[in-house]
């Protein structure tokens, strides 16, 4: 009963605030609502029995990813005017998409009530619901899918690099802190005691 | 006790009763804990300045707390006009609710726990990275610029740490053999040579221990890496604008994250529940003294922390987080890895 | 870098030794006083509230010369004077602003025959501001409220001047 009761909940708000998000008037708001969107949907996995995932879901997208949004979009110096000035010229492109959306919702619809196509059979055996999700994913990622596990990193780190080679810009001409020459500096290399005749002074 | 409810008030409504008691059992004596260590921090503080510190209201000042508790229920809360209403209302509530959220998994003792979930600690990973929400909507909600400053300050600072303290968390995880927060504990028992009950007395563990402390310095915004609220830059950072119940709210939260990771601090590293030394007459005491104990002296280390050093700048901190923690932790991850495959898992035989 | 400041970055050496620090000055007996219930001595100098003194026979010692209110550099004085009924010159009105003034002392410096001076109390904070605009029954009270401890303090810094 519980399950079924927590289901529609999470369900709803994610439904309601996934509309929300759209159409908020504000971005920041928006943000706000896709968060809140994330955070049910990781309920939803909890019910499904993903903790693992829910969790990632949770620390990934709600704890990272969406903090960078709101960060961004925080910043955003927006003019409603402006947006909606362009509503007329983008109006017949905006119907074209949304009947195609709504031609491919039917289709899917009618297609999921005709059944599901045989993909083949499973080739691993369905994990025993008493293994943790940790293990049984890492059993799985790390053994039979490793290379797609590791070629997927490799990806990643392409990608990393790209936008910081793509970003990076070397300036010329500025004096920034070097951290390791200070904390090597000792007293004895940047201290003279002197005693200098009177009217002689010191040479630097 | 959830037995006795449901034998007395049905399977489901009794599991509700039954739970919702240790909710409160939770965070009723936790909100207490807060008040103390208000008093205690402030103390300490003093203590260190060659200053008496509260000793007015109360024995020895001990209801300084309650008092200025009072004051702050009594004010009147000021909404600015420009602000953005609602969500300015929701950023301390959020905060608020986060810090005690994470409580839930945190085992007191054997079995003294309200979730005991295999995923235990990257559930408190997954709630402390929600943390940054409060900050940073009521900054960008009060309509005004030092707030926003410093919620811009906290979620580049809160994200740069998190990515540290995952690593050092995803050590522990290996070295325990698992993500249940009871199972960690349980591996710590005579970890080192058989006599002593800690994680951070480890050689291999103790560099990371000392690296998540300072971590959950920057988690929690805690001096020297208070920039959210640098009073010499940014008034009060994100509270700038906040007063009354609102302000006392984040002020909650605020030190309710503060105990859970001093919480972590013992959970992870110095054992927990279990008594620091491997030697059954100390098992009859029982195992909350000894976390309550362990808790008590990671604050007072946080405490000491905040009235020995002066505050970090902010690309000092960024450096700090991207340029050192991330490889040394990154990096452990991969020494303590590499030590189990040897030892524990056999890679070489 | 040279060895020992490895070993010192790596161990946290400084960090180390700034906490050893502290952690004795948090046992240490502590400088500050408990106020309410402990105070600091002054000196016989100090300049704290106003008051106006009196002879012992109970005649107020103020001529209404007001060398006071022309000295007073935050004009935070207002006298009126006039002859009374026995012909001696008196003043009718003596205010002090407290919130005007800047405890300087030039009044008491000023007066000719000791009457305004600043006395030793510092405790007379008030809920309102009006409750600080001083007239002269406020001062004479005063007066007579600290007499023995202004004309201690008087005679203590009498042979400096």
């Amino acid at each position: 009963m519980i399950q079924t009761f927590a289901f529609y909940l999470f369900a709803t708000i994610v439904l309601l605030s996934g509309a929300f998000t759209i159409f908020a008037k504000n971005p920041v708001h928006s943000v706000l609502w896709l968060i809140l969107a994330f955070f049910n949907a990781a309920g939803l996995m909890v019910l499904a029995g993903a903790e693992f995932i829910a969790m990632l879901l949770v620390i990934v997208y709600v704890g990272a990813v969406a903090v960078l949004f709101l960060f961004v979009v925080m910043m955003l110096d927006i003019d409603f005017a402006e947006l909606r000035a362009g509503f007329a010229r983008y109006l017949f492109f905006g119907i074209v998409l949304a009947v195609f959306l709504a031609i491919e919702l039917v289709l899917g619809l009618e297609a999921f009530r005709a059944g599901a196509i045989k993909l083949g059979t499973a080739t691993s055996a369905p994990v025993d619901a008493a293994v943790p999700n940790l293990e049984a994913i890492g059993a799985l990622l790390y053994t039979k899918y490793v290379f797609l596990f590791e070629a997927a990193g490799l990806i990643l780190l392409v990608a990393m690099i790209g936008a910081i080679v793509l970003t990076h810009r070397k300036r010329s001409g500025t004096r920034p802190q070097n951290v390791a020459k200070q904390v090597r500096r000792r007293p004895q290399d940047a201290v003279r005691n002197l005693t200098p005749e009177i009217g002689q002074g010191v040479d630097l | 006790m959830t037995e006795f409810f449901q034998t007395h008030l049905g399977a489901g409504f009794g599991w509700f009763v039954a739970n919702l008691i240790l909710i409160l059992l939770i965070a009723l004596p936790l909100m207490l804990a807060v008040a103390m260590i208000i008093y205690a921090d402030r103390k300490i503080w003093a203590a260190i300045a060659l200053r008496k510190g509260p000793n007015v209201v109360g024995p020895f000042g001990l209801l300084q707390s309650f008092a200025d508790g009072l004051k702050v229920f009594l004010q009147e809360t000021i909404i600015p006009s420009a602000s953005n209403r609602g969500l300015f209302l929701m950023a301390p509530i959020i905060t608020f609710t986060v810090a005690l959220l994470a409580w839930a998994v945190i085992p007191f003792g054997p079995g003294m726990v309200l979730a005991d979930i295999n995923v235990g600690l990257l559930y408190v990973l997954a709630i402390s990275s929600l943390g940054v929400y409060g900050v940073v909507i009521s900054g960008w909600a009060s309509n005004s610029k030092y707030p926003f400053f410093s919620a811009m300050r906290a979620a580049a600072q809160m994200i740069s740490y998190e990515v540290s303290i995952g690593f050092i968390l995803i050590s522990v995880i290996l070295w325990a053999g698992t993500s249940n927060l009871g199972g960690i504990i349980d591996a710590q028992r005579g970890t080192i040579l058989g006599i002593f009950n800690a994680n951070a007395l480890n050689p291999l563990l103790f560099p990371i221990a000392v690296l998540f402390f300072i971590s959950s310095l920057a988690e929690t915004a805690r001096a020297p890496f208070d920039l959210t609220e640098a009073e010499s830059e940014l008034v009060a950072g994100y509270q700038t604008e906040y007063s009354s119940m609102a302000f006392a709210l984040f002020w909650l939260g605020e030190y309710a994250n503060v105990i859970l990771m001093c919480a972590l601090n013992a959970l992870l590293f110095w054992g927990g529940w279990l008594p620091p030394v491997d030697w059954a007459p100390l098992y009859y005491v029982p195992g909350i003294i000894w976390f309550f104990l362990k808790i008590g002296i990671c604050f007072f280390m946080f405490s000491w922390v905040k009235a020995t050093v002066p505050r970090y700048r902010y690309d000092q901190l960024m450096r700090l987080g991207w340029k050192i923690f991330l490889p040394i932790s990154l990096f452990w991850v991969f020494l303590v890895s590499g030590y189990l495959m040897i030892t524990r898992y056999g890679a070489l035989s | 870098m040279s060895f020992a400041q490895t070993v010192k970055a790596y161990t946290l050496w400084e960090f180390l030794k700034a906490h050893w620090l502290t952690l004795q000055y948090f046992f240490k007996p502590k400088a500050t006083i408990n106020y309410p219930y402990e105070k600091n001595a002054l000196s016989p100098r100090f300049r704290g509230e106003h008051a106006l003194r009196r002879y012992p026979n109970g005649e107020e010692r103020c001529i209404a010369c007001k060398l006071c209110e022309a000295v007073c550099p935050a004009q935070a004085i207002t006298i009126e004077a006039e002859p009374r009924d026995d012909g001696s010159r008196r003043t009718t009105r003596y205010d002090i602003d407290m919130t005007k003034c800047i405890y300087c002392g030039f009044c008491q410096e000023a007066c000719p025959v000791d009457a305004i001076v600043e006395g030793p109390n510092f405790e007379y904070s008030t809920e309102t501001r009006e409750e600080l605009i001083y007239d002269k029954g406020k001062l004479l009270e005063n007066g007579d409220k600290w007499e023995r401890a202004i004309a201690a303090n008087l005679a203590a810094d009498a042979p400096y001047r």
